[in-house]
């Protein structure tokens, strides 16, 4: 501890405390009630059909709205730092609505514009297509709801850059084209890469907006996060817990991944200085 | 993209063509994923007419609902506050072996599925958890009961304002502080009177975005509610309670309410970042003047 100012231990013993009592001690639980199960019964619970079925639904549906997102929003980011035009700042300010909308009012809001007599899932189908109740319903919810991480991931990075390389580059004759593709994106890829993955993480266990909109029928449209939800309503303990410590392991993952990006990244910057 | 007009322009995408196809592609999606939804909730909710909605509104259960979420958000959001403060004083103010650790940490809710908060917090206060049996021998009713629903929403929303604050306070960097110390200020009184109004804005917003993440809480809240209607429903669950019974309209209707706050939410941040603006520019003003 190197710091003048006084309040160090009061302060770390508070954040300690809170945190070790509302944050570890409940994923503590949660861990040992998993270990309790047992590797075969974890294994024969995590292998079973449906839960298999539910894996692959969710992580199918979330890099799909992942993939979406990171489209979305670079040009969304592109738009937002590169131009000025009248509402830009509403604009701005839209694309926090998807964090400060509950995810029940989300998923309720989707269902209605696409369910068979929506604004958009009535002309959707005339043509055959059918979002609400089926998987393409559950890649909506996820995109809806992990909307604002590639923006403002992205975005400081963004208004960060200098125009002298770009400028460089353009006067030298090469085409905005691979201005773009070797010197802008290489300098926002780690941020974009950091905020894709949270976008990605955010959607593998979105629960709210995802279970008004799929239908939840096993095999079909059933996400890892419902099929808990299940599993504890059946009083099925240990099936709840192997599949709850699984999504934590997922969740440590996306979160060392990100991590990971952010160092690298930090590094970069220190080197370029 | 020929030469010669790259040639004057400076930075890539500054083309008239690029610039307008660009924006109307985003304002096109925009209007599409995020104005529809919130438009959509207020049609349904006032399809037939104002007077439908009104009543939709005041049902005892939804009326009930809302009580326990408002009671949830002033127990939450304080308390959230606090640690918030707390935590960016110790990582901002202070450096330590296991810093970038405690950090992680406190971001660490923000990645985990509500769902399975849930299920955490079951683990524990639940009748087959850690602290079950004890709970039991004294009669003591967390799971199914709003003090779960208030340990599972704190748990979901205590990064929130510590996320707002903490990089504000990293970058202003501990000057100020360390000169008050020199003038002989105790903790408390440097707390009050120089970190705080530095961050005040952060912290309105941070309150504000827990506030609203608070009453929203749906996966979380939903394991451990046990959603026992008129007892333990949040308005969340509500919402989702009305619509299973095809009750629409006073499902629409409750959602109303919410996204009310949503937006109130983001009102609040226009304003706060205008004020900041404001203030950046009076500093340069008064710079400038030097």
């Amino acid at each position: 501890m190197f710091s003048v100012i006084p309040g160090f231990r009061l302060s770390l013993g508070i954040t300690l405390t809170y945190l070790g009592l509302i944050v570890l001690l409940p994923i503590a639980a949660l861990i040992l009630q998993a270990s309790d199960v047992g590797l075969v019964r974890y294994w024969a619970i995590i292998t079973s059909p449906r839960t298999l079925a539910s894996f692959q639904i969710t992580i199918g549906a979330a890099a799909a709205a992942t993939l979406f997102n990171a489209i979305y929003g670079l040009a969304l980011a592109w738009v937002l730092v590169r131009y000025d035009f009248p509402g830009r700042r509403f604009l701005d300010t839209l694309v926090d609505v998807p964090f400060a909308l509950p995810t029940a009012v989300a998923g309720l809001a989707l269902t209605a514009l696409l369910a068979k007599n929506g604004w958009f899932g009535a002309p959707l189908a005339d043509w055959g297509i059918q979002m609400a109740y089926a998987p393409a319903g559950i890649v909506c919810a996820m995109a809806f709801t992990s909307i604002p991480f590639v923006v403002r991931t992205v975005q400081p990075v963004l208004e960060d850059l200098e125009a002298d390389v770009e400028e460089a580059a353009t006067t030298l004759g090469a085409s905005q084209l691979r201005v773009f593709w070797t010197v802008i994106l290489p300098a926002i890829f780690p941020a974009f890469l950091a905020g894709a993955s949270l976008a990605f993480a955010r959607s593998l266990g979105e629960f709210g907006a995802v279970v008004f909109i799929a239908g939840n029928q096993p095999f079909r449209t059933e996400v890892v996060a419902l099929l808990t939800f299940i599993r504890l309503e059946e009083y099925d303990y240990p099936a709840a817990a192997a599949i709850a410590v699984t999504m934590l392991g997922f969740a440590f993952i996306m979160l060392l991944t990100v991590n990971l990006i952010q160092a690298w990244h930090q590094r970069r910057a220190i080197r370029e200085d | 993209m020929s030469e010669g007009s790259a040639a004057n322009r400076k930075r890539v995408g500054d083309g008239a063509v690029t610039r307008a196809v660009l924006i109307t592609l985003v304002l096109i999606v925009t209007a599409v994923v995020v104005i529809a939804p919130l438009a959509v909730i207020f049609t349904e909710a006032l399809k037939r007419g104002w007077v439908v909605y009104g009543q939709s509104l005041v049902r005892p259960d939804t009326l009930h609902a809302v009580g326990l979420t408002l009671f949830t958000a002033l127990v939450c959001v304080p308390v959230n506050v606090c640690f918030g403060i707390a935590a960016a004083w110790t990582v901002t103010k202070f450096s330590f072996p296991g810093r970038g650790l405690l950090l992680a940490l406190i971001e660490l809710p923000f990645s985990i599925s509500p769902i399975v908060a849930g299920v955490a917090y079951l683990f524990v206060y639940g009748a087959q958890g850690l602290l079950g049996p004890l709970l039991e021998a004294y009669d003591i009713k967390i799971m199914f009961a709003v003090p779960g629903i208030v340990l599972a929403s704190l748990f979901v929303t205590a990064p929130f304002v510590a996320r707002e604050i903490i990089p504000l306070m990293m970058a202003q960097g501990r000057e100020e502080e360390e000169a008050a110390v020199t003038l002989g200020a105790s903790g408390w009184r440097i707390l009050r009177t120089v970190t705080l109004p530095n961050v005040r804005f952060a912290l309105l917003y941070g309150a504000a975005l827990c506030n609203a993440r608070v009453m929203g809480e749906f996966g979380a809240v939903s394991v451990v509610s046990g959603n026992i209607r008129g007892q333990t429903s949040t308005l969340p669950l509500q919402i989702e309670l009305l619509y299973q019974d095809s009750l629409a309209t006073a499902a629409f209707a409750a959602a109303t309410v919410l996204a009310g706050v949503a937006l109130l939410t983001l009102v609040v941040k226009l304003i706060i970042e205008k004020l900041d603006a404001e203030r950046a520019r009076l500093e340069v003003t008064r710079s400038v003047g030097h």
